[in-house]
C-alpha cells in the first residue's frame, strides 16, 4: 500500500493506494500518529484504494474518534467495492462519505 | 493430511498448507485468486471471497494456536458449476467462530466495537458459511456463487 500525506493548514489530506488489509493497515495507522494534532479536518482520499478488510475498518474507526470534537473527518472517492464493506459493516451510517 | 470434508472425487478440490501466521496472506490471497480467474469468478465475488478468506485465517493466526507451537492451517477449494466451497482448516484449540453474536452495526462512532466485525464481514460476503469440529480440527466451510 502506498501512503501520501498532504498538509495544508488545518487540513490533512491522505490518499491510499492499494490494499488496506491486516498487513499494510499497521502503516496507515503510523501515519496517522504523524498527522498534527491541531488539525481540523482530515480527509482520506479513497480513489486508488482497491480493498479494505475489518483491519482497515479498524483504523478508520479510531481515526474518525480522535478527530470527534476537534474536526471532521471525510471519506473522499469511495469506489463501489469499498462502499460495499462500509455498508455491510454499517460504517456508512457513523462516517462521512463524500464523492463529488 | 486426508481430506475429511469433501470427497475429492466428486468436484475439482485443491488444498494447500500455509504456516498459520499473517505473513502468509499475501500468498493465500494470491492462491484463492489465481484459482478463482481460472473458474470465470466474477471481481465483485472474488473480492468479497478474499476478504471472507482473510478474516477467517487473520482470525486462525491469531487464536487457534494461542500458547501453543505455531501451527499450520490448510485452505480448501472446491468447485462445482458456478458455486466455490472454501473450507478453513487449523489443528488449534476448539473454536466456532460463528457462534459468537453479531456486532452492532447500528451503534455510533464512539459506541462502535470493533470485535466480531471479522466474522460478520465472512456472514456478509458469502452465501453460506458453517463450522464444525472434527477429529481434533476446526473446519470452516464458506459457500458462495462464484458467477
Amino acid at each position: 500500500m502506498e501512503i501520501n500525506k498532504i498538509l495544508n493548514d488545518k487540513t490533512c489530506t491522505i490518499e491510499l493506494t492499494g490494499r488496506l488489509d491486516t498487513l499494510t493497515s499497521p502503516q496507515l495507522e503510523e501515519a496517522l500518529k504523524e498527522v498534527p494534532a491541531d488539525i481540523e479536518k482530515l480527509v482520506l482520499d479513497l480513489k486508488a484504494l482497491e480493498y479494505v478488510s475489518s483491519a482497515g475498518l479498524r483504523v478508520f474507526l479510531n481515526a474518525q474518534k480522535s478527530m470527534a470534537g476537534k474536526g471532521e473527518m471525510i471519506l473522499r472517492h469511495v469506489n463501489e467495492e469499498i462502499m460495499e464493506v462500509l455498508s455491510m459493516t454499517g460504517f456508512t451510517q457513523i462516517l462521512t462519505i463524500e464523492n463529488e | 493430511m486426508e481430506n475429511i470434508d469433501i470427497d475429492p472425487a466428486k468436484a475439482c478440490f485443491i488444498e494447500r498448507e500455509f504456516e498459520a501466521d499473517d505473513k502468509e496472506l499475501p500468498a493465500i490471497l494470491a492462491f484463492l485468486e489465481e484459482e478463482l480467474e481460472k473458474h470465470y469468478a466474477g471481481p465483485k465475488q472474488t473480492m468479497a471471497l478474499s476478504l471472507a478468506l482473510e478474516e477467517a485465517f487473520v482470525n486462525v493466526a491469531h487464536y487457534a494456536y494461542e500458547n501453543m507451537p505455531k501451527g499450520k492451517a490448510w485452505i480448501g477449494l472446491s468447485f462445482e458449476n458456478d458455486r466455490v466451497t472454501v473450507t478453513l482448516k487449523d489443528h488449534g484449540m476448539e473454536f466456532d467462530p460463528l457462534a459468537n453474536e453479531d456486532p452492532d452495526i447500528t451503534a455510533s462512532a464512539q459506541d462502535r466495537k470493533i470485535g466480531g466485525l471479522g466474522i460478520f464481514m465472512i456472514k456478509k460476503s458469502t452465501d453460506s458459511c458453517s463450522y464444525v469440529r472434527k477429529q481434533g480440527y476446526n473446519i470452516l466451510t464458506m459457500t458462495k456463487t462464484i458467477r
